[in-house]
């Protein structure tokens, strides 16, 4: 989830529009945006560093098992509500393949992975997510990263999605590895509690998982040592929590789509290690600090926004600069909380390990609640972290996120009169990004926003 | 359209409208005859055992096909969204799901779920119930959690028609379906046994028949179709013998499937309408039915694309069935859109080349109706099968 800054965003050939950079559009030559006019913004800070940091120690260990250089096993798993507390109780290294293929996007090489994919008989309408890793794999799991190791075990965690389903069974197909899937109830309640019988079954999953790892790994489980990852979870929880709230103040101090992804890389791939938690604690102190300067991430903060569903990763670097022309800062985005929900106060247990585990993974996720939960959640944000407006990025290849999205605008701009822009791309495919078309409806959609709080100020001093 | 070349089936000739009919003429005859309600069931498999069991009609839910335009839903959900799911929602928003008093959807896929949460938000006078569906095929706890769903379920049916089934009503149901399931897993067989006596045109509108028709109704209609078919004296043309997958959710129009077989194709095998015979035996009926339900999904049902069963692959299913009914090829007629049908084409093309077995890919769309294209390309293959 880092942001490469030496790969200019311009580089892609031929599957886009090209940049309107001599004539930019009616809207933005209007708009008294100052950011337009400055220096390009630098988004980078300590927390960047520190997260690069990390990820980089991640990385060379995920290469050296795949080297052989380290005898630690690995388990592939996915981001939405994981038991990777489990995972890292056995001293077992976690693979995010979503991790590992947004970073391929982020730094533009995804596209031959995809069409390898789809050599094979895979569609242009499936999710590339899962074609990159498949991609990926068949060119050796070799990364610009690094190298990724060839799962001991896939362990899926069917949270939500169902083309996790999917994925991993192409991948125990494909690379002969053993595979399980905990199968996660879908939330059905109307107040979004998972049942009695929901936990159970959920545990009783969970303990059969560690009867697998125990046989993966030749050890037995360290029952001390789970409940230590789970209080580190839960500690790491608190304090992604806190950093929520943050962006709540005006102006907040970071971004919170697109300075929240930084954060995530090391919430997911690291949650329930003391590397996690020392991050964790600069990136309040930092963040913290900043807030009481007043300091945002752009000069001005002239719109705060919720964003929903996850970044264009081939293009996150331009998507931002869309957003920083206008001054529009995200107070709060959907996708930061597809691993965990932690702002509204839920905390891994180390009590009931197995419990909290199954709680996170049934309920405390953006993924295995129903859409509607999302428009809730939505409203929330939009209530409670202020925002202006809504921005829902529909991304092709995640039904999950995208599937409905024209309803969820009609119910935010019709019933709760919060101002929606849709727009469309992907999250993986750099062929569905239009830039100049994105970059219109953005405008078009600040300056709508300019003209109607320039009328709201003229009529307010009217009556005054 | 010719279904076949001798005498027509009764039934088939009574239903070949019908079954397309938008207006469900059937469910609300039914509905006043006997003063119960009708829950819709969005596709695969649906545990109509339960809502029967409740007092209602179980209908199978099959999108609006190639009868109504879109005016409304394409709002809500995108141009990439599959078109079963887009014309479900039209056919609320233009009152067609007006016999129905709630609607069951299933854990099968990302944009069917979120279309149960988009229906419950537009129309909230209709119940949208949301089944949950086991993954997890090999742990010791899925039986009795699925059983538990199942009650979940029961008890929120029991919620609409005003009568919460008891076991023996359960287990009723169960008797009354196993008993239609039976005839339809007849029809196929005979159907596979010797094709040119019972086209694929022909099966299908029978088992369409039975996803709206009270089982008790309509299994001595399969019956009685299944006795026709068996004495008809028929001769076999010059065909090419195929296994057809991928249409296990949004439906192919009838006018393609037969339009397939007037190619050059014997059908011997397919995934139409799955999820009503998903059964492969007779759901047991001693004991719990909860439990035989559960039992009966999780370790007695034909392979689907929705059902992610890591014991037995998929593809190791299909290359099995082409075997089995000796199949020359297998044509994969995938819904356009449909992100789990799309995913298992890249399995089981690898394991059908693998396995040296020819196969075509075609994609269609519930709401086509212009067939030239699909059936130069089937004859095409026919062709290249018989003749190079
Ligand atoms: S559909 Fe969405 S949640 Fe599922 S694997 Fe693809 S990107 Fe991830
Ligand atoms: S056709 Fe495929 S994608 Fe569409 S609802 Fe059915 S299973 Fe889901």
């Amino acid at each position: 989830m880092t942001e490469h800054h030496g790969a200019p965003d311009h580089d892609m050939t031929g599957h886009h529009e090209a940049p309107p950079r001599e004539s930019p559009p009616a809207a933005a030559r209007r708009a008294p945006v100052e950011t337009a006019k400055a220096e390009p913004v630098h988004y980078q800070g300590r927390v960047h560093e520190l997260q690069k940091e990390l990820m980089n120690a991640y990385y060379a260990e995920l290469t050296d098992i795949a080297k052989g250089r380290s005898p630690k096993k690995n388990a592939h798993l996915l981001i939405a509500g994981n038991p990777v507390e489990l995972v890292r109780a056995f001293d077992m290294v976690p693979v995010f393949p979503e991790v590992n293929v947004l970073q391929i996007a982020a730094r533009k090489a995804s596209l031959p992975l995809i069409q390898k994919a789809e050599e094979l008989g895979y569609a242009v309408d499936n999710c590339a997510y899962v074609k990159a890793d498949v991609g990926l794999y068949l060119s050796g799991y070799e990364a610009p990263y690094g190298t990724v190791p060839k799962a001991d075990l896939l362990l899926c965690n069917y949270v939500g999605c169902n083309v996790y389903l999917n994925w991993f069974e192409h991948l125990a197909e494909l690379t002969g590895a053993p595979a399980v899937n905990i199968d996660i109830p879908f939330i059905r309640s109307a107040d979004g509690e998972p049942s009695p019988q929901d936990i159970a079954y959920v545990v009783k999953q969970l303990e059969e998982l560690i009867g697998l790892l125990e046989r993966t790994t030749g050890t037995t489980l360290d029952w001390k040592k789970l409940q230590r990852t789970v209080e580190l979870s839960a500690y790491v929880g608190e304090m992604w929590a806190e950093i929520k709230a943050l962006t709540q103040l005006r102006p907040a101090p970071y971004d919170a789509y697109f300075d929240s992804v930084t954060m995530m890389a090391v919430l997911y791939c690291l949650r329930g290690t003391e590397e996690a938690a020392r991050f964790f604690e600069t990136a309040v102190a930092d963040l913290k600090e900043r807030a009481a300067l007043g300091k945002g991430p752009l000069p001005e903060e002239r719109f705060r926004v919720v964003i929903e569903g996850p970044p264009p990763w081939p293009f996150l670097r331009v998507f931002r600069d869309m957003f920083t022309r206008w001054g529009a800062v995200a107070v709060a985005s959907t996708y930061s909380t597809v691993g965990g929900i932690w702002e509204f106060g839920f905390r891994h247990d180390p009590q009931r390990p197995l419990e909290s585990i199954a709680r996170h993974m049934l309920a405390q996720n953006l993924c295995n609640r129903t859409f509607l939960q999302r428009y809730d959640q939505m409203a929330r944000y939009v209530d409670e972290w202020k925002a202006d407006a809504i921005v829902i990025h529909s991304v092709k290849s995640c039904r999950l996120f995208s599937a409905g999205q024209g309803d969820m605008r009609e119910y935010f701009a019709r019933e709760r009169e919060v101002p929606t822009l849709l727009i469309e791309s992907d999250l993986e495919d750099p062929r569905y990004f239009s830039q100049a078309q994105l970059r219109n409806r953005i405008d078009a959609f600040f300056e709508a926003l300019t003209q109607r709080r320039i009328t709201a100020a003229a009529a307010a001093g009217g009556v005054a | 359209m010719t279904l076949t070349t001798f005498a027509p089936l009764p039934v088939v000739e009574e239903y070949r409208e019908i079954v397309e009919d938008r207006g469900y003429p059937t469910v609300r005859e039914w509905k006043r005859r006997t003063g119960r309600a009708a829950v819709g069931s969005f596709p695969v498999y649906s545990p109509v055992e339960i809502t029967h069991a409740a007092g209602m009609l179980p209908v199978g839910l099959f999108g609006a096909g190639n009868q109504i335009e879109m005016a409304h839903a394409d709002s809500r959900f995108q141009s990439f969204i599959c078109s079963i799911v887009k014309s479900t929602l039209e056919l609320a928003f233009v009152d067609k799901l007006a016999p129905f008093d709630a609607l069951l959807f299933h854990s099968i896929c990302d944009p069917a779920r979120n279309l149960a949460s988009v229906m419950a938000r537009n129309f909230p006078e209709r119940r949208a119930i949301y089944v949950h569906l086991p993954q997890n095929m090999a742990s010791s706890g899925a039986a009795e959690y699925y059983a538990y769903e199942l009650r979940r379920v029961a008890a929120e049916l029991g919620a609409v028609s005003g009568r919460v089934p008891s076991d023996e009503d359960v287990l009723e149901s169960i008797v009354a379906f196993n008993a239609m399931r039976s005839r339809l897993r007849d029809l196929y067989a005979l159907r596979a046994e010797r094709p040119a006596n019972l086209s694929t045109a022909e099966l299908y509108t029978l088992a369409r028949m039975a996803t709206f028709t009270d089982p008790l109704e309509s299994e001595p209609l399969l019956a009685d179709s299944l006795r026709s078919a068996t004495t008809r004296d028929a001769r076999p043309k010059d065909r090419i013998r195929v296994v057809v997958v991928g249409s296990f959710c949004e439906q192919p129009p009838l006018e393609l499937i037969a339009g397939i077989e007037e190619s050059g194709c014997y059908i011997l095998d397919d995934d139409f309408l799955l999820g009503w015979r998903l059964f492969r035996t007779d759901v047991p009926v001693d004991g719990d039915p909860y439990l035989a339900l559960a039992r009966a999904y999780l370790d007695g049902s034909l392979h689907a694309s929705t059902k992610h069963d890591l014991r037995v692959p998929r593809a190791a299913g299909l290359v099995a069935s082409a075997r089995a009914n000796r199949a020359d090829a297998v044509i994969f007629l995938g819904a356009k859109f449909c992100e789990p049908g799309l995913f298992d084409y890249a399995l089981y093309r690898r394991a059908l080349e693998q396995e040296g077995i020819p196969h075509l890919f075609l994609e269609f769309e519930e709401k086509m109706w212009m067939y030239d294209r699909i059936r130069t390309e089937v004859e095409t293959f026919v062709e290249s099968m018989l003749f190079v």
